[in-house]
């Protein structure tokens, strides 16, 4: 508990809307009684152990149910928070989470703040700060593969490999520092090129967890695929078919003249998120340009493109060329559709699909995925960085390396090749919340034989 | 019943300093000590400077203290360490000549004016409404103080063990000083124990120095002070230490009597320092280290004592006299005086603050071994903040705290304070996060303006240096602008050896190559004519700063950084009342420090050994939202 006085605190924590339940989650030291105060059950909550489950009634304050719930209790510090919870689980209507939110309120707990929860988690150590943030990540989740994603990184998996990097880096810094402050002694001091050995393979290791990071994004964000044809060529069709098939979510991005639609769809636990382009070809028509400026701008966002083709009209080479222009070629994805018109004639693609019999859809999946993730997998147990924080961190922490080797190449002398270790090392400490402190002194008298 | 500004207790390193400038401050100042030719008596190693504690010497010297103005008055053998790195590091060690040291130290505090001598011993100090008014002597004088400035040492009920035997006083044949701990206890200090040692004394003339390696000072030998005048400096005949190594052999010897270390028994209750273990420490935690060096320092011109540096030891005498026999060298050595740990009431440095006013009581000040530290030049840089500070809350001037960014001494007493050392503290340089900014080299551009504003320096000292400053900035902005031809620097770079210049090339540029310093480019630039450059080529102070501005650049820059990124968190304040018991959430241990310490900054509170990187961070939320 934070402070004696600690405010208790009440939201919604199922998503808004109409479903089977809503949960309520009540946090706080006077969570409980406060709960009391609004619940009817066999025994009162304050009695009743924690981690169990209370079926009663919530009235309001004329005595009138509001609805029947399951309750269940949480003491502190076995919660989420660490605090004493509540979670009420009534049905599922905006009218009565408005309610029983309402009534919490009137007899004394007040809104949490957005983030609250795991606030208050954090504070009461039951997370650390990469952890703080994966919760973040994991409430945004849209797809199993980032809620595991964000999971690994709850369980500290990136906080351990971090912390692994700080403590080899606080070595290497400990074999330059003991000839810095012990040059009298009688010891063996290390060759800077051992030293170097040391730091090119901890910099090997960030550049390892640097790579994650497309993987991480992907896995949280999704994977952004423009579509890029002629008109006529099928691109509503696919479209129309992934929403029939696939359940797609279509949505229109809105403020420009011709309105880009996206279709969200999640194959094998990851988000594919299509955007229909406008069309890229020249033109004069003022309204027709901002459309082509807005597709231009879409592709070059994309982290792949399919370029779809019409098997009766062939394969359009110079939109190709044009759409080379705009994006890299290895990831454009040359599909021709309509192949269930003429499925023996064939040219030059990498997929061949029918929109219409969805023949190929599955294999044009497989492809993206490919594409966007690369040859590299990762299985769900590595470190993965997913946070922009975390890759700037790592990459300052890169650079920093990078110089010390310079001056180790340019024979400088050990304090300089110390600041930007030091600066590495706190880099690495940013992304753990932690600060320099006497680690490196420490490690010294450890490990070696000092003092005249 | 008479009265003073401030009392010194104590004539160690610290109270020289703090003596002598609360009373050049303009302060009526006793010096308390039970012996008058003890002040400034050298307990262990007779020796200044060293790895970072060079830094401090010059840091008091720039403060206007007296310490580098003794060392290089009766230094016997100067070195400057590191000198194959980087000037940061560079740091200047003397072998001093322990009876003139203290000779010389009387000397300065008796010529001092409103600097008065009282042999005695405080037994206690008076407080009236949580303010030190004060004391009363062992031989039963009462006398009144505005402040109070305790730099006791070791002396506090000193107690000294050679094996089982324990033996009350300060220091080899002087007495312990007792009721002042106790008076200050019951004021409401808490007090610990620590432990020291010190190594045998050897008798010179029983020693084969034939067979020893010599180490002898260096050819140049640099001062300490920049008040000393080159001319007469050194002004002693210089001499040389000698090396040795201990043997599997000695260690065996030693193992005997582990039976009867007061250490290993458990006797010896205090904590001893990780960075000077025992001879005994060594061989038990080292134990696949087959020989130890040893250093055979003079401890004077005319001494015939020789200091055993690295072998300190709390073991019984006879088997310490064994073991050196079995050294190269030692064969016949006479053992003058054992080596003996010694065991001294501490107060944990948690109970002062910045300024080394004691936090519980107005106008009490702890400086040195009593704060935990080790060491004459860290005692040294405590005694001169103290002194000044107790004059200016006397004169109520504005406190003066040093920082961690301008110099070491502002990193010891903040780690004294933040981190309140349970083992006798020694400064290091990689303790200072902004090291390559702490120079031996420009200790007078961090503080000689301190020194100036307390009118512990010259004013045309000061001046000089104002005037200094002005020609290194004019210097650096000219030349990371100015070009320098090839047909002017090819040959000297041909010369070096290095690679020549095809275009004009910026002088900054030119001089961050290893090979080139700044004042043979200048003297081969063809710069002639250019005011600035004539100047500063006049000027080997100035020279040697733009030098270092323009070749480490890169670096000094990226320490900024660092310095920017410690800012941040020095920045966010904690309420002075703040009351850390209710924030359970962070770890007990965390919760009791920052009670303890109550740190003015979250900076502070992350320093604070036992406070967890992760209280920080709960603090930092806590204290951001």
């Amino acid at each position: 508990m934070f402070t004696q006085d600690e405010d208790t605190i009440v939201a919604l924590a199922t998503a808004p809307g109409v479903g089977a339940i809503s949960v309520i989650r009540v946090s706080g030291e006077k969570s409980i009684e406060l709960v009391d105060k609004i619940f009817l059950g066999k025994i009162k909550l304050i009695q009743a152990h924690t981690h169990t489950i209370h079926y009663g009634r919530i009235s309001d304050s004329n005595n009138d149910l509001i609805d029947d719930v399951l309750v269940s209790v949480f003491k502190a510090p076995h919660s989420y928070t660490g605090e004493n919870s509540i979670e009420i689980s009534s049905h599922g209507s905006t009218l009565i989470v408005k309610k029983i939110i309402e009534r919490l309120v009137e007899v004394g707990a007040r809104l949490a703040e957005p983030g609250e929860f795991t606030k208050r988690a954090f504070l009461n150590g039951r997370i650390d700060l990469a952890q703080a943030e994966a919760v973040a990540d994991i409430i945004n989740s849209r797809t199993e593969a980032s809620l595991r994603g964000a999971r690994n990184q709850l369980d500290g998996l990136l906080s351990q490999k971090v912390n692994f990097l700080r403590n080899s880096l606080i070595n290497s810094s400990s074999l330059i520092e003991l000839e810095l402050d012990f040059a009298e002694e009688d010891l063996e001091f290390v060759s800077l090129n051992q030293v170097l050995i040391q730091i090119d393979e901890i910099e090997k290791e960030i550049d390892d967890l640097i790579s994650t990071y497309k993987f991480g994004r992907i896995i949280k964000d999704g994977i952004n695929v423009a579509l890029v044809g002629k008109p006529n060529v099928g691109k509503s069709s696919l479209l129309n078919y992934l929403l029939k098939e696939k359940r797609a979510i279509v949505s229109e991005i809105p403020g420009t003249t011709r309105d880009i639609i996206r279709e969200e769809v999640n194959i094998d636990g990851i988000l594919f998120t299509l955007y229909d382009t406008a069309g890229i070809r020249e033109t004069d028509d003022v309204i027709e340009q901002e459309g082509v400026n807005r597709s231009v701008e879409t592709i070059k966002n994309s982290d792949v493109v399919i370029f779809l083709n019409d098997i009766q009209t062939g394969f359009s080479q110079k939109l190709f060329d044009k759409l080379k222009s705009f994006t890299d070629e290895e990831r454009i994805i040359k599909v021709i559709n309509k192949i269930d018109l003429n499925p023996n004639f064939s040219f030059d693609c990498d997929v061949k699909i029918s929109a219409k019999t969805g023949e190929g859809i599955d294999e044009l999946f497989a492809v993206l995925k490919e594409k966007a993730l690369g040859s590299e997998s990762y299985s769900e147990k590595s470190a993965i960085v997913s946070n922009i924080r975390h890759l700037d961190a790592l990459k300052r922490a890169k650079e920093y390396l990078e110089n010390a080797k310079l001056s180790i190449e340019q024979k400088l002398s050990g304090e300089f090749i110390a600041v930007d270790l030091r600066n590495a090392e706190s880099s690495l400490g940013e992304i753990i919340g932690r600060v320099t402190s006497d680690d490196i002194l420490n490690n010294i008298f450890m490990k070696f034989c000092i003092g005249k | 019943m008479k009265e003073y500004d401030v009392i010194v207790v104590g004539g160690g390193h610290a109270g020289i300093e703090a003596s002598v400038s609360a009373a050049l401050m303009g302060c009526s100042v006793a010096l308390v000590t039970m012996d008058k030719h003890a002040i400034g008596r050298m307990s262990c190693n007779p020796a200044i400077g060293g790895s970072a504690k060079g830094h401090l010497v010059h840091e008091v010297d720039a403060l206007g203290g007296m310490m580098g103005l003794i060392a290089d008055r009766t230094g016997i053998q100067f070195r400057t360490l590191n000198k194959s790195k980087g000037p940061a590091v560079w740091a200047g060690r003397c072998q001093s000549d322990r009876k003139l040291y203290s000779l010389e130290a009387e000397n300065v505090i008796a010529n001092t004016k409103n600097l008065e001598i009282v042999e005695d011993s405080i037994v206690e100090a008076f407080e009236e409404n949580k303010k030190i008014v004060g004391v009363k002597t062992a031989k039963g004088n009462e006398i009144k103080c505005k402040a109070l400035v305790v730099c006791s040492g070791t002396f506090l009920n000193g107690l000294m063990y050679t094996g089982f035997n324990a033996t009350k006083g300060g220091r080899f044949g002087e007495p312990p000083a007792v009721g002042l701990t106790e008076s200050l206890v019951k004021m409401g200090f808490v007090s610990g124990r620590l432990k020291t040692g010190t190594p045998p004394r050897l008798l010179k003339s029983s020693i084969n120095w034939d067979i020893l390696e010599e180490q002898p000072g260096d050819e140049n030998p640099e001062p300490f002070s920049m008040r000393t005048p080159k001319e007469k400096f050194p002004y002693l005949p210089q001499v040389s230490c000698h090396i040795t190594y201990t043997s599997p052999e000695v260690h065996k010897i030693l193992e005997k009597g582990f039976d009867r270390s007061p250490l290993f028994t458990g006797l010896i209750s205090g904590v001893g320092p990780r960075y000077c273990p025992s001879i005994e420490d060594k061989v038990v935690r080292f134990s696949d280290k087959e020989r130890h060096q040893l250093f055979l320092e003079p401890e004077g011109l005319d001494s015939d004592l020789i200091y055993l540096n690295g072998f300190s030891s709390s073991l019984p005498a006879e088997i310490q006299f064994e073991a050196l026999r079995k050294i190269k060298g030692l064969e016949n050595v006479e053992m003058v005086r054992p080596a003996y740990a010694i065991e001294y009431d501490y107060f944990p440095p948690y109970q002062v603050d910045l300024t080394l006013e004691t936090k519980l009581i107005e106008g009490l000040y702890f400086a040195g071994q009593i704060n935990g530290t080790s060491g004459y030049e860290e005692a040294a840089g405590q005694g001169i903040v103290a002194g000044i500070n107790a004059a200016l809350k006397i004169q109520k001037r504005k406190e003066f705290v040093l920082s961690r960014n301008e110099s070491y001494i502002g990193v010891l007493i903040d780690d004294l304070v933040g981190k309140s050392t349970d083992e006798p503290y020694r400064m290091f340089t990689s303790r200072a996060e902004h090291r390559l900014l702490l120079r031996q080299d420009n200790a007078d551009r961090r503080l000689l303006k301190y020194g100036y504003e307390f009118g512990l320096i010259p004013e045309e000292m000061y001046k000089d240096l104002q005037n200094r400053e002005v020609l290194i900035a004019k210097s650096v902005e000219l030349f990371s602008q100015k070009r320098i031809s090839p047909l002017n620097i090819n040959q000297l770079l041909e010369s070096k050896g290095i690679n020549k210049i095809e275009n004009g090339e910026i002088v900054g540029k030119l001089v961050k190559r290893p090979e080139l310093n700044l004042k043979e480019v200048l003297e081969n630039s063809g710069f002639n004519d250019d005011e600035i450059v004539l100047e500063l080529l006049k000027n080997p102070k100035a020279l040697e700063q733009v030098e270092i501005e323009l070749k480490y650049e890169g670096y000094i820059q990226r320490q900024h950084e660092l310095v920017e990124k410690m800012e941040k968190l020095e920045k966010i304040q904690i309420p002075l009342n703040f009351n850390y018991t209710n924030l359970k959430t962070i770890s007990a241990e965390g919760r009791e420090k920052l009670s303890k310490v109550k740190p003015r900054t979250i900076g502070q509170a992350s320093r604070i050994s036992g406070v967890t990187p992760s209280d920080i961070s709960i603090l930092l939320v806590y204290f951001k939202s």
